[in-house]
């Protein structure tokens, strides 16, 4: 099983532009999406009148922060080959853990640090069960995914735990003074910042970048491939931890069940932002325009009452077009070639 | 009429061993107050935020409030997510606040996490309402759809005297975390000491889940062989658990089963001598006295002052009843009607 | 080309001979929970409790027997849980309006939604080269999505569903349950066909190693549809069976399945990564799921720890799976350095 992890991805990979620059085919990727984004303002303001008013850019922000903030992380390890679906248990249990050392007395501050602690530790548990034991991250993160929620459950039970200062709860329900900006999205404007200038102008950008690319090769040009996956799932389990806990100050209430089954949507918006699936492939400004994007479209569904489970229909299809098109010259060049070879024959 | 009404709440409350406090609210609230019958504006817009969009009992009370807001000459827009969760209701109440909505009528996911936007909606000069599931916020009318207390207690009555106010049973609740569901668990231990040879032996969570209910219900009944009675007080579990009784005889010989069902979901049921009687209140009944509720806020003919009393439509006249304990002020529709071989068959939702 | 194909299916037959051990360590964890759960609760042997053992893993086994056709291909199938609740409300829909529809032709129609959408999961994930994780995430949300649309806050009640049908999902024969007939028989045909069947261990070919099956002369992509379409058709057939045993479905049928599928075809052997792997196992997987679940309540411990006990045996059957992976590969190199010595 390790060798599948260390070999050429799967089938569906195999001619999947890996000659071209990394960086030249999230640049194509980008302007897509720009133009989707644009598309999707247009379809926002011919179908929804109340769109255009400055509340609509805080409550994207207050809705989709917490998603956003998990998916850098989530990002940095797809484009390393890897994938974690624990994210959202990761914030339920970091709210979790935070209302229950409050609810026992504990400074909201050294709460939230504990929170923190408690997400770090959960992602070394996923880093250290996928580069040491070598197991396949998926399998694994869907382990951890019920685990976490699960120790999440046999902490609070069917118990909610408010009752936090409202110096602190203010920020689900007031934008930054000044701004439309919600303070989970300015975290996560801040953090996208970061994320861009470490993947994209640093040694360990690089690094990330071959490790997804070519992980064995990596390997033999001196990457420790491990350890840096293993420190990504730890941050990953504590960024989720801080989304938890945003989460759980918007709420301003904590409850074993919040964000469960989200590590989907969080998966769907990296991949809208061109990440590869297999790794090697991505960029910050891709994601952060994903966000974007499904926020507004979002935003825009709900206030035309479209039923929720009916604005999936648009986000698959959506996800299903920004993967097929790409591909899609890809296919077509294909199957033609395909017939040629076959008519001599 | 409306004493009557009253009288009657009373009367079935005391039956079941309410206390004195509870009674001396409904008194109070009948002494003070302004009765305004009319008054309501036209083209309100009242946004239906229930629990989700696709659960079919709370579909029935969605139509009851588009039935009363359409005879009032206004409208409702119903929107919500499709998990029960209260993050998935964020986003509705957004759109009601952003879309200048006259008032909010929610079916809380969660007591505490709605408050924030809610109370952003408040101050934006929506009115809140809640219905079904309370929300635990301040600034809001409750529309109980029947006493909470008398929910629970009844319950237990109503299993005691099927199995001879003896044996172990056990409750197949809803979501571990719904505010409406613990509410009346808590009153139904509070009526078991009354009771001293029946014993709760374990509650379990289905999620309104037939799949997960039934997941739940095989274990109870593997674990506990000496089972004498199962209250759901949740139409998808008193379903599911009906369908696996009526397909296993020998262990509906056995186990007794009571709880909050819907009439036409449980008909075949009763008729085939799975279940002897259950409770509900018509969900379409409960929508609509939301909707009276809503617009005669938003046009100022009620308030939460205790004691203030509105006209429902077909309904007739409500008294809002002052805060207690941790519902605010609340307005109950009326005592949940016991569905039998007798009656079940009268009833269309 | 035979040079190439015929190590490659003499390297799989072995592997499949190793790989019955592991369905022999899962069938003993299944009686290890079982016994152990006996001795602190006596009913839990009892003819309706083993009853409910099986008719309870049933639809998770039947589903992970598709799953298992995908993933042994190195692919994955996420959309199972919405197939299975759009099929449910659909054929429940049916008998609504034709109440008088047979009972087969449910079954038949639950089937043919579920490979439509199998099929077109295939040729998507093999026509524009997308991975299949995409794809099927893609189409959980908008199977889901049109599902939602189809119910509209409707329901499906018992009266409307008729006796033939539900009789299905709790009949018994010598007291075991129909349900688990029905899938104890899927288990074993496809079980049968994939040890048999040239087409069938072509997936485990492209699942192990996808250039040289295509050097080899796999139809690489036409297996992969044919994957899919089977795990398609088969979740549409377990939304009929849903249909079946509980009599109602409203739009939430069949939510999250995916991951519990997944979860029971991992702790069932099968590797994430393609290559290996059986039905009995996946399917055996699923069995020992339930069996920990019914176990948890039947030893009266709050149901509140029922996730977290699952999690933890999930990452533990697969660090075991490892361990055993491992001792598995050492052998077999030995084996395959003794036989070209030969």
């Amino acid at each position: 099983m390790s060798d599948t992890q260390t070999a050429p991805p799967a089938v569906t990979a195999v001619d999947a532009p890996g000659r071209e620059l990394p960086w030249r085919a999230a640049l194509r990727w980008e302007s897509g999406l720009v133009i989707v984004l644009i598309a999707t303002l247009i379809f926002a303001r011919t179908q929804s009148g109340d769109f255009f008013t400055p509340s609509t850019t805080f409550y994207i922000g207050l809705n989709m922060g917490e998603i956003a903030i998990m998916a850098l992380p989530l990002m940095l390890i797809v484009m390393t080959g890897e994938i974690d679906l624990s994210v959202a248990s990761m914030l339920g249990l970091s709210g979790t853990i935070m209302g229950y050392l409050f609810e026992h007395h504990w400074n909201i501050y050294l709460a939230m640090a504990g929170a923190l602690v408690v997400g770090a530790v959960g992602g070394a548990l996923n880093g250290v069960l996928v580069t040491r034991l070598g197991l396949p991250s998926i399998a694994v993160t869907i382990g951890t995914l019920t685990l976490f929620r699960g120790l999440a459950e046999v902490i609070l039970g069917n118990s909610t735990v408010g009752g936090y200062p409202a110096s602190l709860t203010k920020i689900g329900v007031v934008p930054i003074q000044g701004t439309q900006l919600s303070y989970s999205v300015v975290i996560f404007l801040a953090l996208a910042v970061i994320c861009a200038i470490v993947l994209h102008a640093t040694p360990l950008g690089r690094a990330i970048f071959a490790v997804g690319l070519q992980s064995e090769a990596a390997h033999f040009a001196g990457i420790r491939v491990g350890r840096i996956k293993f420190w990504l799932y730890v941050l990953s389990g504590a960024v989720c931890a801080l989304a938890g806990i945003l989460f759980t100050l918007k709420n301003a209430s904590a409850r074993y069940d919040a964000g469960t089954g989200l590590e989907l949507n969080v998966v769907a918006i990296v991949l809208l932002g061109g990440v590869s699936i297999f790794g090697g492939r991505g960029s910050v400004i891709g994601v952060v325009l994903s966000v974007v994007i499904v926020g507004c479209l979002q935003q825009a569904l709900t206030q035309m009452h479209v039923d929720a489970q009916v604005q999936n229909i648009v986000l698959g299809g959506l996800l299903l077009v920004s993967v097929i098109v790409p591909n899609g010259g890809e296919a077509v060049r294909r199957i033609r070639a395909r017939t040629r070879r076959r008519v001599p024959a | 009429m409306v004493q009557l009404r009253r009288v009657a709440v009373l009367a079935t409350a005391l039956t079941v061993g309410l206390t004195a406090a509870c009674s001396s609210t409904t008194k109070k609230a009948s002494d003070t107050g302004s009765p305004t019958a009319t008054g309501v504006k036209k083209g309100l817009t009242v946004y239906f935020i229930p629990k989700d969009t696709q659960n079919p009992y709370e579909v029935i009370a969605d139509n009851g409030g588009k039935a009363a807001l359409s005879e009032l000459g206004g409208k409702v827009v119903v929107s919500s997510g499709t998990a029960d969760t209260a993050a998935a209701q964020i986003p509705s109440i957004q759109a009601a606040i952003q879309a200048h909505a006259d008032a909010i009528v929610i079916a809380g996911n969660d007591p505490k996490s709605l408050c924030p936007s809610l109370g952003q909606a408040y101050s934006a000069g929506i009115k809140i309402v809640s219905f079904d599931s309370d929300v635990q916020c301040p600034n809001h009318l409750f529309i109980n759809q029947a006493d909470t207390k008398q929910i629970g207690t009844s319950e237990v009555d109503l299993l005691a005297k099927q199995i001879g106010s003896a044996g172990d049973i056990a409750i197949l609740s809803a979501a571990a975390t719904a505010t409406n569901q613990n509410a009346w668990i808590g009153y139904m231990k509070d009526q078991l000491k009354t009771y001293p040879n029946m014993h709760l032996v374990k509650t379990v969570y289905g999620n309104d889940d037939p799949a997960m209910s039934l997941t739940v219900l095989q274990g109870l009944l593997s674990a506990y062989p000496t089972l004498k009675g199962i209250i759901s007080p949740t139409t998808v579990g008193i379903s599911t658990a009906a369908q696996y009784l009526s397909t296993h005889k020998d262990i509906a010989k056995k186990v007794t089963l009571t709880g909050l069902g819907l009439p036409s979901q449980m008909k075949p049921y009763i008729h085939d001598g799975t279940v002897k009687a259950f409770e509900l209140w018509d969900p379409g009944n409960l929508g609509y006295l939301a909707g009276y509720a809503a617009a005669s806020l938003a046009s100022g003919s009620a308030s939460l002052t205790a004691g203030t009393k509105f006209t429902a439509g077909k309904l007739k006249e409500y008294t809002v009843l002052p805060a207690a304990g941790d519902t605010g002020p609340s307005v109950v529709l009326g005592p949940p009607t016991v569905f039998d071989a007798s009656n079940v068959d009268k009833y269309n939702f | 080309m035979t040079v190439i194909t015929a190590p490659l299916v003499r390297r799989m037959f072995r592997a499949e001979g190793l790989l019955r051990a592991r369905e022999l360590a899962i069938v003993i964890a299944i009686l290890v929970v079982f016994v152990a759960t006996t001795i602190n609760n006596h009913a839990f042997a009892e003819a309706h409790s083993v009853q409910q053992l099986l008719t309870g893993a049933s639809l998770i086994a039947l589903l992970a027997v598709g799953e298992t056709l995908v993933i042994v291909t190195r692919n994955v199938d996420l959309s199972v849980g919405s197939v299975v609740g759009l099929s449910a409300y659909v054929v429940g829909d049916v008998f609504v309006h034709h109440p008088h529809t047979p009972a087969f032709v449910g079954f038949l129609l639950g089937t043919a939604i579920g490979a439509v959408v199998g099929a077109i999961n295939g040729l998507i994930t093999t026509i524009a080269r997308v991975p299949s994780l995409v794809v099927t995430l893609a189409s959980l949300y908008i199977v889901r999505g049109i599902d939602a649309r189809i119910v509209n806050g409707k329901r499906i009640d018992p009266v409307n569903v008729p006796h033939a049908f539900t009789e299905v999902g709790y009949k018994t024969v010598l007291g075991i349950p129909y349900l688990a007939i029905i899938v104890a028989v899927i288990v074993f045909v496809v079980g049968y066909a994939m040890r048999t069947f040239r087409s069938s261990r072509d997936l485990y070919a492209i699942g192990s190693n996808p250039e040289a099956a295509t050097l080899a002369g796999v139809p690489a992509g036409r297996r992969v549809v044919s994957a899919f379409t089977i795990s398609g058709a088969l979740a549409g057939f377990g939304g009929a069976l849903f249909l079946a045993e509980f009599a109602t479905v409203d739009a939430t049928g069949g939510t999250g399945y995916e991951l519990s599928v997944i979860a029971a075809v991992v702790v069932g052997g099968v590797a994430i990564f393609g290559g290996s792997g059986t039905v009995l196992g996946a399917a055996l997987g699923a069995v020992l799921l339930n069996t920990i679940n019914q176990a948890l309540v039947a030893s009266r411990i709050s149901s509140f720890w029922n996730q977290a006990v699952a999690g933890a045996l999930l990452l533990a059957a697969i660090a075991f799976d490892r361990w055993v992976g491992l001792r598995v590969n050492r052998r077999m190199q030995t084996a395959e350095g003794a036989h070209r010595d030969v």
